[in-house]
């Protein structure tokens, strides 16, 4: 395998690793910052792909991707906030209020 | 001709909106005033139809239309129309006037009126209609005005069921006469009883059984009349104003049973099964009540089971074809029954309400017009000769024995027993209740007094027309009608010997009642106290009340209870319904648990929702 | 004016009072009252009119008005009055300022919402009689849930939660079925003969297999069958009935009821009639079973509006025996029935009304010798007794005998042919009579004689409005059963139209087409050979 489909790979491991994480952990911010992990993974195998074919197109959506992450921190981060405040906890079980 | 029905109609609106109004006096005129017009009417009808000898047909109007049938309100007036109004309206009117003595001091006066009133008019719609649809209407309309008139203390519980009891046995009479009715209509395709006589009469007969629609209407012509088995009510129906039981349990109303058989001679003649059943039915039920009459202690009961086995003759009369005998019975009945009836009522006036004839004996004396009229009446009854009763009765029993169309050795023995009891009873009543020592409470015989003019003056006049009335020989006027039947071969030479068995009867019950109620009934309660058994029967009225309560009442309470409601609608209808509805909540609930409120089972869950989606999309790529 | 412009009047006339009921401030209670009260008194008067316009020798529709809604689904706003609806359009024009009024002292709170959905609702039941489009008829019928859920829901009683859940719920249940057989039909006529429509008159041409009947009737027949109510869905009747207030049990037994057996006597059986044919004694014999359950468990009830529900689902027994007697007798005794039970049962629950406001109880062991004090209160209960009974003179009575003997000259000749079974259906039938006589006069035993027993003494007799309101139901009562000619000569024609509809023989036609119409037999009454024979009067 070249350094590129190493690349790939390592982007799909970042990516599973986060989701695992999303699912697993308890933890509000730790849930954060692994959906942060997704999101960059995605953005590494963007990178790569953008090195195997089309550079122009795939760099604008790294760019793309980069905003919208950090527009995503910007709203997150802040209702995560909110709403530790409100339960004074980040355990995920304190916030199973749709049940029924 | 409908206002011989409407002027009684008029009464009872008046009467009914306006009486308590405008004072017992209007009442009273308005009351006993428009039946006497309606028996004027009456009248001029009658002679019109002597003169005349057809009979008057008059539509009033149309009541329904189907197709080619026209179903309409229409009156017709023959000569048995003229001997019926005329009693109904005739001793109608002697009632009402009877009625003013012995209710004025009632608080109801004007609705009492008011339902005579109404009786009158239904019962002359009865009598006058020529369709079986009008003789409807005047059928349930004086099972109604009974209702109400046997209810008419309603404040007293047992009274007002007696009320009920009576409308509700009437119906299932009533059942069994719309069946026949129905099935004459799906023959004939008509309901007027002139056509359907004519029908039945004509060449080929109707392809319906005239025997079952002949049943069917006896059925209704029993609740009506009394007859076994559905008498139940009439006894209990004493428990009316005694005037009501005069008018409508004596002398009318029940009488309708056997005008609508005698109306409908032409399909009763043939219909020999049907008419067997009557004759069997009349007999029997005649028998019977003669039984139940002897030990009775009401006086107004004693006329009760007496009406209903009077009754019972007049159907046997009918069942052997001597359909003018039997009204010529119901005409002789109706002024001595009536008679009687308003001279119990008299007596029960006079000793302030009381009336066990036990606690009765030694009027004679203090009552004399009372007494006369009821004695005069009771001879009638009893068959005594010239009085009324003997030739009613002697014809009966003579075409009972020997009637081509029925008549028996066995019908004529059970007949002449009953006429036997009849006399006995009667005549015991008379004795217990006039003669002998008084055995009454010292404050009721203070008060004892001979009944107001508008009471004893009816008294006389219906003991008068008890006298004379046989003579009016109705069989034969009313001959060219309802023919009387042949007579059974080598019966003729019999007939002096029946009349004179028939005095013969009459005298033996007046002699035996004499001989063991006279000198203070000692006889009689030895013979009580001798037959211990046979007393209790016929005292419990064989019972036949808790037998219908055992049988039908309790049962039918009990399966609409436990059954309908119980099992049917609250576990069946109402369970099956309701669970449905635990099934839909059920589901709704298992559904629901996979709301557990985790964000992480549902994200695990979005993902796999979308892992599976994206394999269903790519599976074939 | 021309008459289909009153027609649509006398239709949206209650619309136009809910309008002005809006501009009532809520604290005027009085006015509110009086407004939907005269609303009410227009409409009857405009129906009249229309009623003594109704031409009985016209065959068809009349007043009609036909405007297209969606043409391209063929839906069509038209109403009109033929001899299937006018009886039960005066019917329920004669009963709404009778219910308006006996609400007067009753309703108390959210006095304008009440009279409101009294308005809505009436404006639903006189629409669903007079559509002639099959989407108009379903949408007023589905409309007609709503006011009556919140009249029986707001102002009932204890249980009126339960009550009137099970009374929508069960209702919506088979209105949906009827929704799905409903576009059923009219999908496979549009794709047999192309063309698109919801009209009865085009409806009632169509040709489907029986199979397809088959299934057709039993949806839409569900949906009336729990309205009517037939056994054994039966059972919301008593619970709404109960709970609900007076005018809203008016409203029910008066009309509500009614939208069932108009169903199946427009719709259900005139557009499946083969079905109908099939299904008949099986029909037949629900009937009878509705006359003598209904009758049975009216005798064991002890509170009194439950047993006149009871007695409610006997009388309707009666109706639908009428309807598949397929006799001309029957037919017109099923439409007489439904009259005279609107008035009968109507007027039965406004008394119960009526001592309910004075004793406020419905438990008939709190009650006894009411008619030493109330005595003008008893007779008008005995003379609507007496009508519930089927006494002559009443209209009960013209309803009960008609249908009673209609089945019965059906019924003969299948018994002479060898099949007994309609014959003791009938005698069963029969003995309805008794039954109803019983639990009746049972009632009234109960209720008016013996000792005086009664919560909340003392009490006046009837006022003047109470007195009015029975006098109005006593009076329309009397005139069906003493002049029932004039009235069942409007309806002659629809009578023999739906006889002629339900016993049109099978055709060889296959699947649904729009073709000459099959030669429809004219049915007449079947009578013996003594018919044949010349009856001269004696």
């Amino acid at each position: 395998m070249d350094s590129l489909q190493l690349l790939g790979w390592s982007a799909v491991a970042i990516f599973a690793l986060g989701l695992l994480g999303v699912i697993i952990r308890r933890n509000v911010l730790v849930m954060l910052m692994c959906m942060e992990l997704m999101l960059n993974a995605v953005n590494l195998s963007l990178v790569v792909f953008a090195q195997r074919g089309n550079p122009a197109e795939a760099s604008v959506l790294v760019f793309l991707v980069f905003v919208v992450a950090a527009a995503e921190i910007a709203i997150a981060i802040p209702i995560v906030l909110l709403l530790v405040r409100h339960k004074r906890s980040l355990d995920l079980g304190a916030y199973a209020d749709l049940r029924g | 001709m409908k206002y011989i029905a409407l002027l009684p109609l008029a009464g009872f609106l008046l009467n009914g909106l306006l009486g308590n109004r405008l004072g017992n006096r209007f009442v009273s005129v308005v009351g006993c005033g428009l039946p006497l017009a309606a028996f004027a009417v009456a009248l001029a009808y009658f002679f019109n139809l002597q003169a005349t000898g057809a009979p008057t047909i008059e539509v009033a109007y149309t009541w329904f239309v189907a197709g080619t049938d026209v179903l309409e309100v229409s009156f017709y007036f023959d000569r048995l129309t003229a001997v019926m109004a005329l009693i109904v309206t005739g001793v109608g009117s002697l009632i009402h006037i009877y009625s003013i003595g012995y209710m004025h001091a009632d608080k109801s006066y004007a609705r009492y009126f008011a339902y005579l009133n109404l009786f009158l008019f239904f019962m002359l719609l009865l009598v006058l209609g020529r369709s079986l649809l009008v003789l409807f209407v005047g059928w349930e309309g004086v099972g109604l005005a009974s209702y109400l008139l046997i209810g008419f203390w309603f404040e007293d519980p047992e009274k007002a069921a007696a009320g009920k009891k009576a409308f509700i046995t009437n119906r299932i009479g009533d059942a069994g006469f719309l069946l026949g009715m129905f099935l004459l209509y799906t023959a004939l395709g008509t309901l007027d009883m002139d056509r359907i006589n004519a029908a039945f009469m004509a060449n080929p007969a109707p392809a319906v059984s005239a025997s079952l629609v002949g049943i069917l209407l006896f059925i209704g012509a029993c609740g009506k009349s009394a007859q076994i088995p559905l008498h139940v009510w009439l006894p209990d129906a004493m428990a009316g104003p005694t005037p009501v039981s005069a008018l409508i349990h004596a002398a009318t109303m029940v009488t309708a049973g056997v005008y609508l058989v005698a109306r409908l001679s032409g399909i009763y003649m043939h219909a020999p099964e049907a008419s067997a059943v009557v004759a069997t039915v009349g007999c029997a039920t005649a028998f019977f009540a003669a039984t139940i009459a002897v030990v009775q202690t009401d006086i107004k009961k004693v006329l009760a089971y007496s009406t209903v086995s009077q009754l019972g003759f007049m159907f046997l009369a009918l069942g052997v074809g001597a359909y003018g005998a039997a009204i010529f019975h119901l005409y002789t009945h109706a002024f001595f029954k009536a008679c009687l009836f308003l001279g119990a009522g008299s007596v029960i006036h006079a000793l302030s309400g009381e009336q066990d004839i036990r606690k009765m004996g030694g009027l004679a004396k203090k009552i004399p017009v009372t007494f006369w009229t009821f004695a005069i009446a009771t001879a009638a009854i009893a068959g005594i000769p010239p009085l009324a009763g003997f030739f009613s009765k002697d014809e009966i029993l003579w075409f009972a024995l020997a009637s081509g169309k029925g008549g028996s050795a066995l019908l004529f023995a059970v007949a002449a027993l009953t006429a036997l009891l009849t006399a006995f009873y009667m005549f015991r009543l008379l004795w217990l209740t006039f003669l002998g020592r008084s055995r009454m409470s010292a404050e009721v015989e203070h008060h004892v007094h001979e009944s107001p003019l508008s009471m004893t003056g009816v008294l006389v006049i219906l003991a008068g027309l008890s006298t004379v009335g046989g003579f009016l020989s109705i069989p034969h006027v009313l001959e060219p009608l309802l023919p009387l039947p042949p007579v059974a071969e080598g019966m003729q030479p019999f007939h002096y010997a029946v009349v004179g068995a028939s005095i013969a009867i009459a005298a033996a019950g007046l002699a035996g009642a004499a001989w063991f109620f006279g000198n203070g009934a000692v006889r009689a309660e030895r013979v009580r106290q001798a037959f211990p058994v046979l007393n209790r029967v016929l005292m419990g009225k064989y019972y036949v009340d808790e037998l219908y309560e055992s049988a039908i009442h309790r049962p039918l309470l009990w399966i609409s209870e436990r059954v309908f409601l119980g099992l049917g609608d609250r576990r069946l209808f109402d369970g099956a319904l309701h669970g449905l509805a635990a099934l839909g909540r059920g589901t709704a609930a298992a559904l629901g648990r996979v709301q557990t409120g985790s964000l992480h089972l549902y994200a695990f869950l979005v993902l796999a929702g979308l892992a599976f989606a994206l394999y269903l999309g790519l599976r074939h790529v | 004016m021309s008459d289909a412009l009153v027609l649509n009047l006398v239709l949206w006339l209650p619309v136009l009072g809910m309008a002005a009921l809006l501009a009532i401030p809520a604290g005027r209670p009085g006015t509110i009252r009086s407004v939907t009260f005269w609303t009410m008194v227009a409409q009857l008067a405009l129906a009249a009119w229309l009623y003594a316009q109704f031409d009985p020798a016209k065959a068809g529709l009349q007043f009609e008005t036909r405007l297209p809604w969606i043409p391209a689904w063929g839906v069509y706003y038209q109403v009109a009055l033929d001899g299937y609806n006018v009886l039960l359009v005066l019917l329920t024009a004669f009963l709404g300022p009778l219910v308006v009024a006996s609400a007067f002292t009753a309703i108390t709170k959210d006095v304008k919402l009440f009279y409101a959905m009294v308005l809505a609702i009436q404006f639903t039941m006189v629409g669903t009689f007079v559509a002639q489009d099959l989407f108009l008829f379903y949408l007023f019928w589905e409309a007609m849930l709503v006011p009556m859920f919140l009249i029986i829901g707001i102002w009932g009683g204890e249980r009126r939660i339960y009550a009137t859940l099970k009374f929508v719920l069960y209702t919506a249940f088979g209105s949906i079925l009827m929704l799905a057989a409903l576009i059923y039909l009219v999908v496979s006529i549009q794709q047999t003969t192309g063309i698109t429509t919801f009209a009865f008159a085009d409806l009632y041409r169509a040709k489907l297999p029986v199979d397809v009947q088959l299934i057709l009737l039993s949806a839409f027949g569900l949906s009336f069958a729990i309205k009517v109510p037939m056994v054994p869905l039966h059972t919301w009747l008593p619970d709404a009935h109960v709970e609900a207030p007076t005018a809203g049990s008016v409203i029910l037994a008066g009309v509500l009821l009614k939208m069932g057996t108009y169903g199946f006597m427009k719709i259900g059986f005139p557009l499946f009639p083969q079905a109908t044919q099939i299904l008949a004694p099986a029909i037949a014999a629900l009937a009878v079973v509705s006359i003598v359950y209904g009758a049975c468990l009216a005798l064991v009830q002890t509170d009194v509006k439950k047993i006149i529900a009871y007695s409610s689902i006997s009388h309707l027994g009666y109706v639908m025996l009428g309807l598949v007697s397929f006799n001309y007798l029957g037919i017109q005794g099923a439409v007489m029935q439904m009259v005279s039970h609107g008035l009968v049962a109507g007027g039965l629950f406004l008394m119960v009304g009526m001592i309910y406001e004075r004793c406020h109880t419905r438990d008939l062991a709190a009650y006894g010798g009411l008619a030493k004090i109330l005595p003008m209160y008893a007779v008008f209960f005995v003379v609507l007794s007496l009508a519930s009974v089927g006494l002559p003179t009443t209209s009960g009575f013209t309803g009960e005998f008609l249908v009673l003997m209609g089945w019965f000259v059906s019924a003969w000749p299948q018994h002479v042919a060898g099949n007994s079974t309609p014959l003791l259906l009938s005698i069963a039938a029969v003995s309805g009579v008794i039954l109803g006589a019983l639990y009746m006069l049972w009632l009234a035993q109960r209720l008016l004689f013996g000792a005086v027993k009664a919560p909340h003494q003392p009490f006046a007799d009837l006022g003047g409005r109470e007195r009015a309101i029975l006098v109005a139901i006593v009076a329309a009562i009397f005139w069906l059963g003493l002049f029932p000619a004039e009235p069942l000569g409007k309806t002659e024609l629809a009578a023999r139209h739906y006889q002629q509809l339900v016993t049109a023989p099978a055709t060889k036609m296959g699947s649904g087409s729009f073709s000459n119409p099959s030669p429809l037999t004219s049915a007449p009454l079947e009578k013996g050979t003594v018919a044949k024979m010349n009856l001269t009067p004696l």
